[in-house]
């Protein structure tokens, strides 16, 4: 058992839009290249030329099929998945060994690998499905928020975000303190429906997802187009008098 | 409870020892990257946030770029084949060997008889380079992989307006409001799509997206359009219908910028029936609204008379408008008729048309920026219609697919939202009219270059490659009446027509990156057999095949000598304006690849190959009066090309000092000055000449003075399409140039000069109540054609295909997880795994194209599941229609272009019982000539 900071003095996390995820997985390998390099062991890759490739990625993207309740065509939810930095983190509180932590400064939930036993516990007591098991290195892998780039100042000010949040394409994907009312991010999901991911578990999560807004409703703006003409005639009669206000 | 104690961790690691800046290459996309090396390898692939294109961002594909880098397919050497064709069977050789084989075979050809040389380039970014080379060498067998991929679009595109989507031109991303995407191949314009989007959405702007299939950007769109493939241009003409019915047009738009106000001469028994009306000196003709006159359309102060009517000689001549109204008014093109065929209600039809009209109208964005017209009139501010569009090969792949593409560029058109703020936007060198393109050329002789560019744009039949017997005179019959406006060639068809000797046999095949043995080809397993097939004499049907690629593809094993290629990130490149650029609509800007790591193997740039060739054989342009090498490299010809006096490949930092731009001579530091900018050169538009491009004096003086042109071509867009007009006036029996009885009803009715809809051939050639079922292909957003799966983190993402049948099919047929279906055509079967997809039209299915692999490409396992459960839908699409009877060979193809009808597809779908143990038809294995790859990876530098 591993014990919480009370509180944080930030809250960093990832604001992810479901409205704009276009599923591309830019952020999936953006986040695989990057810290494959950086904190900690590389992230591995089993058979990866084989009948059955099995690698470790801390992001990983799911599209969910949702058939809207008052009928109409189904719609493609993205979902990018990875972990959600919770303020009550269960995969924290479970670790025996101290290696799993949150981080009081800005709630980063981290692993220590020097301390990880690869006992599994962690994962098994997230319910988001958000650690992996590396198969090589044998420790726990996790979405380090990639503390090895936010406060980097081998980078530019303004490559000083998670890689998975630089790379991507449709801009679905945002990185500030929402802990801060005032901060970009919450600002953003102020302004929005949210999603929230088992709220039953009291895993409160850091990252949010904002809710794809409602689709298929063509015709509420737009008044029916009413007829000038019905054939060729009416319309060069119409035209003509178009041509005249001209 | 355990405590962790205050833990240290160096947030602060140094990233690398350096970046260098170059142009991504994991798709046609052309992101700028900056690679990040240590100890001088690569560690880190990120967008660059100064590239025009990308603006730092990067997808899936293009922040895998390290795992192609280093790839286990990689050819590591020359080769030549030691074993059967398809056996896989091959010794490393020298490069000098390598060279001395191809030439030993190119040499007699070319002083024989050239056009024995099929040489044809696939995926290939420097066309500019390798046509000029083809040209030098003198056959007029050359082109790339546009007609199989979208011609269509390209060409609709510049027969109407003088530039297309992608490449072409963009929406005005920064202020449209309501965006209509049409049925979108997610490897085309990958990221600035994206971009696009996101922006839309952040400027609270509305999506429409229109596609059997409602995945990716169809998944994020505001409203969906589950259309029924090959219906488009029904729907598209539909809501021009509806946009005429209510006056909903930009009347003052097409008066000016358009041929609306053209007089077509209307007597059937003129030669010139269907041309526009002409003064002496060849202008067409309008009504000027101010006197009633006949004028010059370009004339200053004439407002042509949209309805006017016109009688010289007796002969009536009505505008192009009056016979438009005719037609889209019909109720042939109403909601109503069109709704069943297009599986969208006729309701929503009229919703999409009304709020077209609404934003484009009501929404109206105004910029305060004068500018001049090529009249020299002045105009106070730059009215929007904040209505945008784009499509790609989901509207093209179709044998009806040019006529669609048309149709939707004149739905622009009549809303007054082409060159537009909000609207789309042309990118240089575009707009260029139809006439300021290259004709084609296919004059070949012994010994000499061929007489001109190959690929072009006819204007009529005079254009056409066909000798005087009516015989084709390219291998892949472009240019000829069965597809008369096949402007990227038609590649498709080369293998099959080679093997026939149809028009006539080659041979030497050389291909460069365009897996022809597999996922390039319709017919896949076919076309193998017709690479690998013997005469009577036991000898190869094609003597030669010289193949050029930098991995293991299925096509590896079906060459004779292999020339093996660098990766991305070890070669020099050009993104030329002489090509497919990288422009924005408010810039010029191209780009470089250079090696930032030089290749751990036997390998070279594909295009510095070609100069070595060039040399050996003697060509033209690649040798001095001695015979000696006038470039080292594909890097001195970068530099020191000249196509025109002082413009060559790369338009920046040209002239001995490195300070002219667009023009200017040689400067031997350009490309060091392309590294130190990051890899690419912008030039920016400036303000009075960013929109209304064609018409715009200021844009049309700049676009002299950086090159583009060399005089100013202003011109106005065709709704009605004389060059169409042309080659259906002969089909008619008018002129000296005649085509042959079999095509002629066919051209008459599909080289319409106003766009229309017809029903896919596919619909005509096969029973639709037995093959009621569409099928479709589309690729994967973090995949390019089948070079996703040697990445070992992309093909974790998408290792195996389904066939993703609709609710409607699946419950029909009892389907449950886990089964297969037979999926038959009437050209064949085959049986695969299927999964439910609820977001699809209900008689559509459709699969990721190039996952299914063939057992031993791509240095993968052969239990790999792209090999035994992946398939491709190409095994049951043939090249060819279905036999009509007449013993002629019918090419799968639009009508008007060539391009590949691979959307035409019918199947019927049945469930496989029992289940096979892989996917059907499942080929033997070939033999990998690189080994597999590795058990595990794991590297950190």
């Amino acid at each position: 058992m591993t014990a919480l900071p009370k509180t944080t003095r930030k809250k960093l996390g990832l604001v992810i839009d479901l409205d704009t995820c276009v599923g591309c997985h830019g952020c999936v390998t953006a986040c695989k290249g990057w810290n494959t390099q950086n904190y900690g062991a590389p992230l591995s890759d089993i058979d990866p030329y084989g009948a059955d490739p099995s690698g470790t990625f801390l992001n990983r993207v799911f599209s969910y099929e949702v058939t809207p309740e008052g009928g109409g065509a189904a719609q493609t939810v993205h979902f990018p998945r990875s972990c959600l930095h919770c303020e009550d983190a269960p995969c924290v509180t479970v670790c025996p060994t101290g290696a799993s932590y949150k981080r009081s400064e800005d709630g980063i939930v981290l692993v220590n690998e020097d301390r990880c036993i690869g006992c599994g516990l962690c994962a098994w007591a997230c319910p988001y499905g958000a650690r992996e098991l590396d198969q090589l290195a044998g420790v726990m892998k996790k979405c380090t928020l990639c503390v090895d780039r936010i406060y980097n100042e081998n980078l530019p000010e303004e490559d000083r975000l998670p890689a998975c949040v630089r790379t991507c394409p449709a801009g679905a994907r945002h990185f500030g303190d929402l802990g801060d009312p005032d901060s970009d991010v919450s600002k953003l999901v102020a302004s929005r429906e949210t999603v929230d991911l088992m709220p039953e578990q009291g895993t409160r999560p850091v990252n949010t997802y904002l809710a794809p807004r409602p689709r298929d409703r063509m015709g509420r703006d737009a008044a029916e187009l009413k007829p000038v003409a019905t054939e060729a005639k009416g319309f060069l009669g119409w035209l003509d008098k178009a041509l005249e206000k001209l | 409870m355990t405590r962790p104690e205050n833990i240290q961790i160096d947030t602060s690691p140094p990233v690398s020892d350096e970046i260098r800046k170059t142009t991504c290459y994991m798709c046609a996309c052309r992101c700028g990257i900056n690679v990040h090396l240590k100890g001088g390898e690569v560690v880190y692939i990120e967008g660059n946030r100064d590239h025009p294109v990308n603006q730092g961002v990067l997808c899936g594909k293009g922040s895998s770029g390290i795992m192609q880098h280093l790839a286990p397919s990689r050819l590591r050497a020359p080769m030549k084949r030691v074993g059967e064709r398809g056996s896989g069977e091959f010794e490393e050789i020298s490069w000098e060997e390598a060279l001395d084989i191809a030439v030993s075979w190119l040499k007699p050809i070319r002083e024989s008889d050239p056009k024995k040389l099929a040489f044809f380039t696939g995926r290939d970014q420097s066309q500019s380079f390798t046509g000029w080379w083809a040209q030098n060498f003198g056959t007029p067998n050359y082109a790339a992989h546009g007609g199989f991929c979208s011609v269509n679009m390209a060409a609709g595109g510049i027969y109407t307006m003088g530039g297309a989507f992608w490449e072409f031109g963009q929406p005005d991303w920064d202020r449209t409001k309501l965006f209509v995407l049409f049925g979108v191949a997610e490897d085309h314009d990958s990221n600035p799509i994206k971009i696009g989007i996101g922006k839309v959405k952040a400027n609270g702007g509305r999506i429409v997206g229109v596609n059997p299939i409602r995945s990716g950007y169809n998944a994020v769109a505001d409203d969906w359009y589950g259309i029924t493939p090959g219906t488009d241009g029904l729907f598209i003409l539909a809501l021009v219908h509806e946009l005429m019915r209510a006056g909903k047009i930009d009347v003052e738009y097409l008066a000016r910028y358009t041929n609306a106000g053209f007089l077509v001469n209307e007597d059937p028994e003129s030669e010139a029936r269907g041309l526009f009306l002409r003064d002496e000196d060849g202008t067409p003709q309008v009504i000027d609204r101010a006197t009633g006159k006949l004028a010059p359309y370009d004339k200053k102060g004439v407002m042509p008379d949209l309805a006017a009517s016109h009688t010289v000689n007796g002969v009536t001549h009505r505008t192009v408008m009056q016979l438009m109204a005719e037609r889209y008014l019909s109720d042939e093109y109403s909601p109503d008729a069109v709704a069943e065929r297009c599986g969208i209600s006729a309701e929503r039809i009229r919703a999409l048309a009304a709020e077209m009209a609404r934003v484009a109208f009501e929404e109206e964005i105004v910029i305060e920026q004068p500018w001049t017209d090529w009249k020299g009139q002045k105009h106070e501010r730059m009215i929007g219609r904040p209505v945008s569009m784009h499509a790609m090969r989901g509207i093209s792949a179709h044998s009806n697919g040019f006529q669609t593409a048309r149709a939707l560029h004149v739905l622009q058109i009549m809303l007054g939202s082409v060159e537009v703020p909000g609207g789309f936007r042309f990118k240089p060198p575009y707009p260029k009219p139809v006439e300021g393109h290259p004709k084609p050329h296919a004059g070949a002789r012994p010994g000499k270059p061929l007489d001109g560019p190959h690929l072009g744009y006819p204007l009529g039949p005079e254009h056409l490659l066909i000798n005087e017997d009516g015989s084709p005179k390219r291998i892949d019959k472009a240019f000829t009446w069965e597809n008369p406006f096949s402007a990227h060639g038609l590649m498709h068809m080369v293998i099959s027509n080679a093997y026939a000797g149809d028009p006539y046999k080659i041979d030497t095949l050389f291909m460069f990156m365009a897996n022809m043995a597999w996922n390039s080809s319709m017919n896949a397993a076919k076309t193998a057999e017709m690479l690998a097939a013997k005469d009577e004499n036991g000898e190869y049907v094609i003597p030669h095949i010289i193949y050029a690629d930098s991995y293991s593809s299925e096509m590896v094993a079906y060459a004779d000598l292999i020339l093996p290629d660098t990766t991305y990130l070890e070669r020099h490149d050009c993104i030329s304006l002489l090509d497919r650029p990288i422009c924005e609509a408010e810039a010029a800007a191209d780009s470089i690849r250079w090696p930032v790591v030089e290749p751990d193997r036997d390998v070279r740039g594909f295009q510095t190959v070609l100069i070595q060739l060039g040399v050996k054989l003697g060509l033209p342009g690649m040798v001095d009066e001695e015979g000696n090498a006038i470039y080292e490299d594909y890097a001195d010809y970068i530099v020191n090309h000249e196509r025109r006096p002082g413009v060559g490949p790369l338009a920046g930092w040209r002239g001995k000092d490195g300070e002219s731009h667009g023009r200017g001579e040689p400067n031997p530091d350009q490309l060091q000055r392309y590294i130190d900018n990051g890899g690419f050169w912008i030039g920016h538009i400036p303000e009075e000449a960013q929109f209304y491009k064609p018409w715009n004096k200021a844009y049309q003086d700049w676009a002299v003075e950086i090159g583009l042109v060399d005089a100013p071509a202003p011109y106005v867009f065709s709704l009605y399409s004389e060059p169409l007009r042309k080659m259906q006036a002969a089909a008619e029996g008018i002129g000296d140039i005649q085509p042959p009885e079999h095509l002629r009803a066919r051209l008459k009715r599909t080289m319409d000069p106003l766009p229309l809809w017809y029903a896919p051939f596919e619909d005509e050639n096969v029973d639709v109540s037995e093959y009621p079922v569409h099928a479709l292909t589309q690729r994967p957003m973090h995949m390019y054609h089948s070079w996703g799966t040697q990445n070992a983190w992309l093909r974790q993402i998408t290792g195996k295909n389904y066939l993703y049948l609709p609710k409607k099919i699946w419950e029909e047929n009892g389907f449950e997880e886990g089964d297969y279906a037979r999926v038959t055509s009437a050209h064949g079967s085959i049986t695969v795994p299927v999964a439910l997809h609820a977001g699809l039209n209900d008689s559509t299915v459709w699969t990721w194209n190039a996952i299914g692999k063939r057992k031993g490409a791509w240095a993968l396992d052969e239990g790999a599941p792209e090999a035994t459960q992946g398939f491709l839908l190409n095994h049951i699409i043939h090249e060819l229609q279905p036999p009509k009877g007449d013993g002629l060979r019918w090419a799968n193809s639009d009508p008007v272009t060539g391009q590949a009808a691979w959307f035409d597809l019918r199947v019927k779908i049945e469930k496989a019982v029992p289940k096979p143990a892989e996917s059907q038809p499942s080929l033997p294995p070939i033999k990998s000539p690189v080994g597999k790859g590795p058990k595990v990876w794991a590297r950190k530098k």
